[in-house]
């Protein structure tokens, strides 16, 4: 217990809630910022913001001083795809906010406003070091009780930071769309059908924003979505909010391309078993991809050409790579990540990429790289201090920070833990804290 | 130990049966579907100067383990063998082949499509007459990434929807084109069972029971007695009294159970209902080998010590559902420091092509805890506790003198992310070769479909 809680009775509790000044000295700091590698070197924190980085910067006069020799810091990792804070327990549907159903809320529904900043994931999360998420809305096609299944558009992700109560720090950061085998399905067939039903509401929602008082007077067409998804849609293409689309075959990735093209908004691939086969093509348009952690296996017949080194392959054409979706538990582990950058570097992405595909990539691609994803100066203060190698599975955080506050390094697992951890006892486990 | 072992002599006849081309003898003049393995060629071979785990809790550093005629001939410091071919293995790790005791390849094969789906026979709570073995499709290209993954031997189990789910099979991570040309011969049978949320929910949500966790254990009471009376009725036809009961296969795989000859793997997640099965288990008279997934055994791990029951876990699987909710990383660690079996297992395709980085996050969350875990003690968790689990630690799972020749040969210390599985021998023969992709397996289904089959 003795690592983690030694640093986490030290920093955590004069921390919280107020987020001073400090200096980590000493430590190896993986910028993954311009700055690169930097050894024996510091890192200063002011108010939640990182101040200073370098070798040669001086500790301020009345900032606490954390000895981080020996140690790695990196910025907070991001992950790129789940559902934390908007589910619990998957199966307990009471808890499971990310599924909407019908066709009354689709562009427009709203993941973020189901956020939960107090869920157990959050904490079990962060204290692997996590600090930001995009969390998205799904699309399932078992249907509800009213025989209701979900859309081909899923409605809006945002962006939440792992620590504090108004925690979401993008709204309305990417439209979530299904194309392929599971667009198909939720389109009534067809993958072909789930193209044209985006390409209908994309233009019904073009002629809309052109046509306001028309249609609010009547003397425009009918269109195929609500008010509310005409309105969301309209301020996606008045903002570019990207499109983020799930498909694994290369030909659906093919035809999204175009899709974005078209339609002028920026692509973000997810799923992607199959990208590596469009890799230049996808570089060209600047598209973004987000892996499923792991993925070598034809679990579909969409995702065929699945591969291990895929991550490798997209990124040395020059595709933004990022992880973020474990297939068997994408919210509840996202803490995950690690392991899948650090198996795309033992098949062959360098360690620097690796690093890079779980903080900074992903804060760029959802559009919050100016505050955070690399250690720089005005950058939040979301840091992790590590023992040793972060991508190593038995490495983990001795301290996380979150806008400069210390994170308590607890969570409902470590409660749990250290309530059994002491089997002698006579005393009933209820009466142990 | 109730365990059913085989003798070696036996497994020598088995082989030499098939090697023969005869119909396999011992027990298979009796046994349908016997196991038709035969090793694959093999020359004798010393890996000289690696790290070896031996999965008897201890670690050797440069040394040599000999291999001949399907065995592990020798180990230790300096071995000779002129008729070996000799490779270096400076650098390298050296392990038992890796177990999964539990996994769905071939019942739920990729790619996953409905007409795949032969894992559960979702048609009434107790369905111990089907036997796994008949839904394996020995072409699901998820055996061959399990290799890459150092797995020599996997345990396949039909699903959990089911009280009784029906019979495992332990096999032998080859390719085959029956499910009879990969059992690991000799190997017992095992007896899925299912606590929990899963048959109540299948069941009840079609207004019969089980619909509760009561209705559960009502289930396997009835089942069990039913099972106790058939052998019982059986035992005293054999001594001449009374007429033999009518064949039941479903009663047969029970009384398998009750005879010590079919071993119990049940999943069970929650402490209280594993405590309940342990004395469901005392009142018949039945002995559970393995409680699976086990979420939180770490809050009975004295327990399973004392039944000597192991329980096969993830390291952090949890939440999706409400029994897997007090999920923790340090499960397998805390019933390993209580002397309990613990077993870290898959679940899962991709799972089982990493089991030694599952093992990895645990072991780092034990010393989180302050429990330090060496690698030597670590790996017993996915070999020799794994062995024991499935009744073959006679003939697998160690790297002892006599033992099946099935080893994996890892670039460096296999509970780090960055290494490889090198090369991995299943009884002495080179089945996978990280450096020879070209000579490694392709199922049928991945010929022509994907580009590394050979697609255009």
């Amino acid at each position: 217990m003795i690592r983690r809680f030694a640093v986490a009775t030290l920093l955590a509790l004069p921390a919280m809630g107020l987020a001073d000044s400090f200096a980590i000295t000493g430590a190896r700091v993986h910028t993954v910022g311009p700055q690169g590698t930097l050894d024996d070197a510091t890192v200063v924190v002011e108010d939640g913001r990182i101040v200073a980085v370098g070798r040669d910067v001086d500790v301020p006069a009345g900032a606490r001083q954390i000895d981080g020799s020996g140690k790695i810091v990196t910025p907070g990792l991001f992950s790129a795809i789940g559902n934390l804070g908007v589910t619990e327990v998957n199966a307990v549907d009471g808890t499971v906010d990310y599924v909407q159903r019908g066709d009354d809320f689709t562009a427009s529904f709203d993941v973020a406003d189901a956020y939960n900043p107090r869920s157990t994931l959050i904490p079990i999360n962060r204290i692997e070091g996590v600090t930001r998420a995009a969390i998205l809305p799904a699309s399932s096609g078992r249907p509800d009780e009213l025989g209701n299944t979900s859309n081909v558009i899923s409605g809006l992700g945002a962006v939440v930071r792992l620590a504090g109560i108004d925690a979401v720090t993008r709204r309305r950061a990417v439209l979530v769309v299904n194309l392929g085998e599971s667009g198909g399905r939720l389109a009534g067939g067809s993958r072909a059908a789930a193209l044209l039903s985006l390409r209908n509401a994309f233009d019904d929602a073009i002629d809309y924003a052109a046509h306001r008082d028309d249609y609010a007077s009547g003397n425009r067409r009918d269109y195929s979505l609500s008010l509310p998804d005409l309105e969301a849609l309209a301020d996606v293409f008045d903002r570019r909010v990207p499109l983020l689309a799930y498909a694994d075959r290369a030909s659906d990735i093919r035809v999204l391309l175009a899709l974005a093209g078209d339609y002028e908004l920026p692509l973000i691939v997810a799923g992607g078993a199959e990208a590596w086969l469009l890799a230049d093509e996808l570089a060209a348009a600047n598209a973004g991809v987000v892996l499923s952690s792991v993925n070598n296996l034809p679990g579909s017949f969409d995702e065929l050409n699945a591969r291990l080194d895929a991550p490798v392959l997209l990124e040395t054409a020059g595709v933004r790579v990022s992880f973020g979706m474990n297939r068997n538990m994408q919210d509840h582990n996202a803490r995950n990540i690690t392991q899948a950058a650090g198996i795309a570097v033992a098949n062959g992405m360098t360690w620097e990429a690796g690093l890079r595909s779980i903080t900074l990539t992903p804060a760029e691609l959802f559009g919050v790289a100016a505050t955070t994803g690399s250690i720089a100066a005005g950058k939040d203060a979301d840091l992790v201090l590590w023992p040793d190698d972060p991508l190593e599975l038995t490495s983990y955080p001795e301290q996380v920070w979150i806008r400069g506050e210390a994170v308590p390094m607890q969570s409902r697992q470590t409660l749990l833990r250290d309530r059994y951890l002491d089997a002698g006892s006579a005393v009933p486990p209820a009466y142990r804290r | 130990m109730r365990f059913m072992l085989w003798t070696p002599v036996a497994i020598a006849l088995l082989l030499s049966a098939c090697g023969d081309g005869a119909a396999p003898g011992g027990a298979g003049d009796t046994e349908p579907f016997a196991s038709r393995y035969a090793a694959m060629p093999s020359q004798p071979l010393l890996l000289s100067g690696a790290t070896i785990l031996t999965g008897t809790g201890e670690r050797l550093d440069d040394a040599d383990l000999l291999l001949r005629d399907g065995r592990i001939a020798a180990i230790g410091r300096d071995l000779e063998a002129r008729d070996a071919e000799r490779i270096d293995a400076g650098g390298l790790w050296i392990t038992p082949g890796l177990i999964d005791v539990h996994s769905h390849l071939g019942v739920y094969a990729s790619p996953g499509v409905d007409a795949h789906s032969d894992g559960n026979e979702a048609t009434a709570p107790n369905t111990a007459e089907v036997w796994a073995e008949h839904s394996v499709w020995p072409q699901d290209p998820g055996f061959v990434t399990a290799l890459a993954g150092g797995i020599t031997t996997l345990q396949i189990l039909p699903g959990s929807a089911n009280l009784f789910g029906g019979r495992s099979v332990t096999i032998k991570n080859v390719p085959g084109r029956s499910v009879m040309d990969m059992k690991f011969p000799g190997a017992p049978h095992g007896l899925k069972m299912a606590c929990g949320e899963n048959p109540k929910r299948v069941y009840g949500s079609r207004g019969q029971s089980p619909a509760t966790r009561m209705g559960n254990v009502a289930g396997y009471r009835k089942a069990w007695t039913a099972a106790s009376n058939y052998r019982e009725k059986r035992e005293r036809a054999e001594a001449g009294e009374g007429d033999a009961p009518d064949r039941d296969l479903q009663l047969d795989t029970l009384a398998g159970v009750l005879d010590d000859e079919i071993l119990v793997h049940n999943h069970c997640y929650r402490a209280d209902e594993m405590a309940v099965m342990l004395d469901v288990a005392e009142e018949f008279g039945y002995r559970i080998t393995a409680f699976h997934h086990a979420v939180e055994a770490y809050k009975i791990a004295d327990l399973l010590a004392e039944h000597d029951v192991c329980a096969a876990v993830w390291a952090d699987w949890w939440g999706f559902k409400m029994e897997a909710f007090d999920g923790i990383r340090e499960n397998a660690a805390l019933l390993d420091a209580a002397g309990a079996c613990a077993i870290v297992h898959s679940d899962d395709r991709f799972g089982i092509q990493r089991l030694n980085q599952e093992t990895a996050k645990i072991i780092g969350a034990a010393a989180t805890a302050g429990i330090d875990i060496p690698p030597e003690r670590a790996i017993r968790w996915t070999t020799a506790n794994a062995a024991r689990a499935l009744g073959i630690l006679d003939e697998t799972g160690t790297l002892e003198e006599g033992k099946m020749a099935d080893v994996t040969v890892w670039s460096g210390n296999p509970f780090s992310v960055y290494t490889m599985v090198e090369r991995v021998y299943i009884d002495g023969a080179l089945a996978w070769d990280r450096l020879d992709p070209d000579g490694n397996p392709v199922t049928d289904f991945s010929l022509g479909t994907t580009t590394a089959g050979g697609a255009p």
